[in-house]
Formats: structure tokens, C-alpha cells, sequence
């Protein structure tokens, strides 16, 4: 390895990092500012012009407030826990292409921190190990409504986990591929994946939903039945990062599904407009972001709209409908591969 | 049984038919009709840049008034303390002195006039009662604080400012 | 070579704590980081896909399910029913003897030095594929109806039997 390879690399990381850690604390902003205008209200704009400081704010008064931890916690765990949630957070984003080559002069800069070959496993996994950061921190603040919190968490995630790997199967027999930065690469122009797994997105956004504990299937912290779900107990700093890991993995699941059903990096027309590579990469990276923004949005808009699944219906919605349905969207999808396969080619 | 009044509304209970239970068009309608809110106009009111226009007979904070040369009109003669249901005025008088004409209108004046703020329930019977015109419920809101004391308002807050009639006449 | 050395001395390491510490909440944790050890080694013999299956499959979803567990049951030393002293004999002598069965099978394996890796890429998805599908194609599909059967016997057993009660 060289070294101009991995400085290039660590830039590449630390951008990312600090734009997914605006995004997150601005998300936090955006959340209150659309449930304000859902609501017929302004939400929070005295800090700052439209408010633009809050996050600022908050993010004061959560290093600022008194740090409890409860006498009958295990301390260690009890701290490990937010940690894991916001490291596997952070860290999912590595595989998401972010964009084209850039080159630099005779410098070609890739968008992407890590193409690994297997990069939607990857993502998966990491997902599949945030549900640590909860458990633990469920567990340890030793309260009941914490610990009921991080059971529902551990069941709903694996249920939910299923479906999605399911319904990212069918993706994946369409593509051919596990590779993120080949998949969107694969979607140039207008050919979104969206249109041959229509039924397969759907699975897999509301999938998306309970894996992020988002609104409809927040159950893991409902306030209404459970105090503060799994993070009762936390206060200051700690619950910060909770929150924190809440907003970054709702980005980089919006980012996911930009990239992998939505195009990512690529628009319509990108190579007809007579552009140079350099702008069609930066056009593409922009592109890409609005695309998260929508897709943030609509987290946001779902969440100010739907009421809360009840325990027993988000398991029956899983287990009875999105994994069925699921593997019928495999079926389907082999069977019409093999079709146009044959008689269309 | 018939109704009567026409009103009644049957409600039919059937089993849901196949788009209601996908459930994903009462989604679509659901979200529409948030789209909707968010794009409406805002009612809020911003309230310290922006206030709303108060009523004419609107009663806030009590000012003791002064006459056109500029004397206070208050004669102490404890009406108001005396109509006041709350029981939130009291006042000390005193006997105007010589060469102090200019200050006062009458013989008699308040040395000490105090409203309790936090018994006042602004209904306006002082002003009613009040023979001389001096006190008139026609100030701003009544701030909060953060002490009781505070809230006792004495002749430095409740007496209004000197002024010119003259120019205020323009 | 150090980095495999290094590794496997965590993995060793964080097995013996699996076992020796006394609260099963940890022990479930060291577990995980076991796991997530031979998730390394995975990688080190660049069987990626290996290395994510493992890491998705055991760490994602049966490590947090046995977590689970352990959480609803509330294990601690009160509820703990004493052993008995010739259980604990028993059980001295049961694991000597599976020691010593392993000793003996350790000193009749021959030690084979070299490394056997037909072609670097072997645990990428592309090859692993090619081999499952074509080469043991049989012992894979047997493998999956094994599966199946045990998932249809699992419904099986949860569903509520409607004649009895």
C-alpha cells in the first residue's frame, strides 16, 4: 500500500464521518421542524435564523447535563452499550459508493471507502450487530421497562431481518451481484432497480423501518407503554448517542435504499448532457444526497403520520406477511428472469 | 325503534375487504393528507416581534394618571382599595406641603400607593370607582418575575411618566 | 503470521473467559467476541463471504437470541440449585475423559504443514457458489430439506393443538 492510497482513504473517511455526523444532528432539527409544519406550527426557530443552531443547543445541553448511572446497574455494560450503537452505526457506511472516480489530475479518486466484493452482506451485518448496543443498554440499566425495551428491540430486528434478506435476494438474483459499487454502477442512467423489484423495495423499506425502531414500529422505546423503552435509564451524554445512532442509521439506510433500488449516484441523461467525468461525478454525488434527503423525508413524513403498530401486529406483519411475501417476490423473480432469459434475447 | 330525530348514524361492521387490510392505501391517504398540513398557512403567531391587535377595552397594567400640567391626580381617598374585591391596593396618605403644588393636583395625596400584582384579577372596578380619573387599567401585560416582592408594584412603576401636552396634542 | 498469532491468541483467550466467568450474561458477551475473533480469521484466509455468513448468522442472530434468553430467565446465584458432590466428581471424571480421547485423536492425526488452498479465491462468493452448486451439489440440497424438516417440526410444535384443551 502506498501512502498517497491511504491518505486518500482516511480523507475520504473523515469527510464522510463529519457529513454523516451534520446530517444526523441536523436530522435532529428537521425531525422537529417537519412535525411542526405537519402540525400547522413552526417548530424550534429561535436559535438562530429557522432555528439552524439547535442542534448546537442540544448538543450542549447533553454534554452539560448530570450523568446518572442508576445504583443497581452494571456499570460497564451499562456504558459499552451506547457506545456499540453508535460505533455500528458509523461504521455501516464504509461500503456506500458516494459517487463516481473523481480525477485530480492524473489522480483517480474513487467515492467509495472500501469496495468490498461482499458489501451488502456487510451492511447487513453490521445491522444485524446494532441491535447489541440496545440490548446491553436494556439490559444493564437494570428496570424493567428497559429490559422490555431490549427484548422487543432483539425480536423485532431479527424478525425484521429476514424479510429483508429476502427481499435483498431477489435484488441480488436481478443483479448478480453483491458488490454495492457494482450494483449502482449496474443502474446507470435511468435503469433503477426500482422498476424490475417494485414489490421487493416495498419489503424492504418498511423492513428499513424496523430496523431503524422508527415510527411505526418504535415499539422498542415507546414512550406510552414502556416509559423510555431502552434508554430510560440513560441521561446526558449517553442518551445523546442513542439518539445520535437512532439518525445515522436512518441516513444510511436511506442511503442504502438510494443505492441499491433507487439508482444512487446515477440521474437520467447523465451521459447526454455533454458533461465532463469530473461534473457528471459531482452532479451524481449531489443527486445522490437529494436522493437520501427524500428518502430521509419520508421517514420523517411517515413518522408524523402513521400511529404506532401494536406489538402482536408488527409481529404477525412480519412473520405472516413480509417473509411470504418475500420469498414469493424470489419465486416470481426467478421464474421472470428465466422467462426473458429465454424467449427475449 | 324509529328515530325520532333523524340523526342517528348506523354504523355497518363488515370484514375488511382486500385494499383495506394491505392497509397501503389508508398509508397513501394518510400521508396526503400531511402533505397537505404541510404546506398550509401557519397560524402561529411569533408573539414578542409580532402581537396581535388588542381589544379596545382591553385591562393590563395599572397607571396612575397625571393631570395636564403634570401633577399627579390621585387625592388618596382609598375608593379604589375599597371597591377592589381582591383586596391588592393599599395606599398611605399625606398632607401636600407648601411649594409642592406643581407635584400634586390635590391637598391630600399618596405617599405610598402599592398593587399586589398577584392578587389583582384586572377587573376594573378602581377605575370605576376612582372620582379624580386617576387610575386606569390601560398598560401592557403584567411581566412574570421571579420573586412575590416583586410583584407588589409601587409609585415608581404604577405612576405614568411626565409628559408635554403640548406636544402630545399633535 | 503475527496478526494470526495475535488473533488467535483473543479467540483462545475470550473461549476460556466464556467459561470461566460466573455471570452467563457475560459469558454470552465473550462468546460473541469469540465469534467475532473467528470472523477475523475468516478474513485472514480471505473467505470473505465465510466471514459474514459467520458474522450475520452467529453473532447477529444466535448470539443475541441466547442473550435474549438469558435476559427473560434472570440467572443468579440465588436461583442456582446446588450440585452435589458426586455430580461434581462426575463431572471431573467425564471431562478428563473427553480430554484424553482428544489427546489420543491429536497424537494419531498426522501434522500436515502444507497449505491447501487450490487457488487464493476460494472463499469469495463467485467460487464458493460454482463449488456448492456443482461439485457437492447432493450433500447441499440434503442439507437444506434437513433444515426445512426441523423448521416445519419447530411450527409444528408451537402451534396450539385446538383438540386438546
Amino acid at each position: 500500500m502506498e501512502v498517497a492510497f491511504i491518505l486518500e482513504k482516511l480523507i475520504l473517511v473523515v469527510i464522510i464521518f463529519v457529513i454523516t455526523l451534520v446530517i444526523a444532528m441536523y436530522s435532529t432539527l428537521a425531525e422537529r421542524k417537519i412535525a411542526g409544519f405537519m402540525q400547522d406550527r413552526y417548530g424550534p426557530d429561535r436559535a438562530g435564523i429557522f432555528g439552524l443552531l439547535q442542534p448546537l443547543c442540544d448538543g450542549g445541553k447533553f454534554f452539560f447535563k448530570e450523568e446518572i448511572i442508576p445504583a443497581g446497574a452494571h456499570k460497564t455494560l451499562f456504558v459499552i452499550g451506547p457506545v456499540i450503537a453508535i460505533i455500528t452505526a458509523c461504521i455501516s457506511s464504509a461500503v456506500i459508493p458516494w459517487g463516481q472516480n473523481l480525477t485530480i489530475g492524473d489522480q483517480v479518486i474513487t467515492l467509495q471507502v472500501a469496495d468490498v466484493n461482499i458489501g451488502v452482506l456487510y451492511i447487513f451485518g453490521v445491522i444485524a450487530l446494532g441491535v447489541y448496543g440496545i440490548m446491553l443498554g436494556g439490559w444493564a440499566s437494570n428496570n424493567k421497562f428497559s429490559l422490555m425495551g431490549a427484548i422487543r428491540a432483539a425480536s423485532q430486528s431479527i424478525s425484521y431481518e429476514i424479510p429483508m434478506g429476502l427481499s435483498l435476494i431477489a435484488l441480488l438474483m436481478v443483479t448478480g451481484n453483491l458488490s454495492i459499487g457494482d450494483i449502482v454502477a449496474n443502474q446507470s442512467g435511468f435503469n433503477w432497480n426500482i422498476w424490475v423489484q417494485p414489490l421487493g423495495f416495498l419489503i424492504f423499506i418498511v423492513c428499513a423501518f424496523a430496523e431503524c425502531n422508527r415510527v411505526p414500529f418504535d415499539l422498542p422505546e415507546c414512550e406510552t407503554e414502556l416509559v423510555g423503552g431502552y434508554h430510560t435509564e440513560y441521561s446526558s451524554m449517553k442518551l445523546g448517542l442513542y439518539m445520535f445512532s437512532e439518525y445515522i442509521n436512518m441516513f444510511v439506510s436511506s442511503a442504502l435504499m438510494a443505492a441499491l433500488y433507487f439508482g444512487g449516484y446515477n440521474f437520467p441523461f447523465m451521459y447526454d448532457l455533454g458533461l465532463s467525468e469530473n461534473w457528471i461525478t459531482i452532479i451524481g454525488t449531489l443527486v445522490f444526497f437529494l436522493k437520501i434527503f427524500g428518502f430521509i423525508f419520508f421517514f420523517m413524513w411517515i413518522r408524523w403520520t402513521l400511529p404506532r403498530f401494536r406489538y402482536d401486529q408488527l409481529m404477525n406483519l412480519g412473520w405472516k406477511m413480509l417473509i411470504p411475501l418475500a420469498i414469493a417476490n424470489i419465486v416470481l423473480t426467478g421464474i421472470i428472469t428465466i422467462v426473458v432469459d429465454t424467449y427475449f434475447k | 325503534m324509529e328515530s325520532l330525530s333523524n340523526r342517528k348514524k348506523v354504523i355497518e361492521q363488515r370484514p375488511m375487504n382486500f385494499w383495506e387490510r394491505i392497509y397501503l392505501p389508508a398509508i397513501a391517504r394518510g400521508l396526503s393528507i400531511t402533505i397537505k398540513h404541510f404546506f398550509k398557512k401557519i397560524p402561529t403567531v411569533k408573539y414578542p416581534e409580532q402581537i396581535r391587535p388588542y381589544s379596545k377595552n382591553f385591562r393590563g397594567q395599572h397607571s396612575l394618571k397625571r393631570d395636564e400640567l403634570g401633577r399627579e391626580r390621585c387625592t388618596a381617598c382609598g375608593l379604589c382599595a375599597l371597591s377592589c374585591p381582591a383586596e391588592a391596593i393599599t395606599m398611605t396618605s399625606a398632607e401636600r406641603k407648601k411649594g409642592e403644588e406643581e407635584l400634586y393636583r390635590e391637598e391630600k395625596y399618596a405617599s405610598v400607593y402599592e398593587i399586589n400584582m398577584l392578587r389583582c384579577i384586572f377587573c376594573g372596578l378602581c377605575e370605576e370607582a376612582c372620582p379624580k380619573e386617576a387610575i386606569y387599567l390601560d398598560g401592557p401585560h403584567v411581566t412574570a418575575d421571579y420573586l412575590r416582592k416583586d410583584f407588589i408594584y409601587g409609585k415608581d412603576k404604577l405612576v405614568e411618566p411626565k409628559f408635554d401636552i403640548t406636544k402630545l396634542a399633535q | 503470521m503475527s496478526i494470526f498469532y495475535f488473533v488467535a491468541f483473543l479467540s483462545i483467550f475470550f473461549a476460556l473467559m466464556t467459561i470461566f466467568t460466573k455471570n452467563p450474561v457475560h459469558s454470552v458477551l465473550y462468546l460473541v467476541i469469540t465469534f467475532f475473533t473467528f470472523t477475523v480469521h475468516y478474513i485472514l484466509l480471505n473467505a470473505q463471504f465465510l466471514a459474514v455468513v459467520n458474522f450475520i448468522v452467529y453473532m447477529g442472530a444466535i448470539m443475541v437470541l441466547f442473550l435474549f434468553v438469558l435476559m427473560l430467565l434472570n440467572l443468579n446465584k440465588d436461583t442456582e440449585p446446588m450440585k452435589s458432590t458426586i455430580v461434581k466428581i462426575m463431572g471431573t471424571v467425564a471431562g478428563m475423559c473427553l480430554l484424553v480421547t482428544f489427546l489420543g485423536a491429536f497424537r494419531v492425526i498426522e501434522v500436515n504443514n502444507e497449505a491447501i488452498t487450490p487457488h487464493a479465491n476460494i472463499g469469495l462468493v463467485k467460487n464458493l457458489g460454482q463449488v456448492l452448486f456443482k461439485d457437492f451439489l447432493l450433500p447441499f440440497e440434503l442439507s437444506s430439506i434437513l433444515l426445512l424438516t426441523a423448521m416445519v417440526g419447530a411450527v409444528l410444535l408451537a402451534k396450539k393443538d385446538t383438540n386438546k384443551a
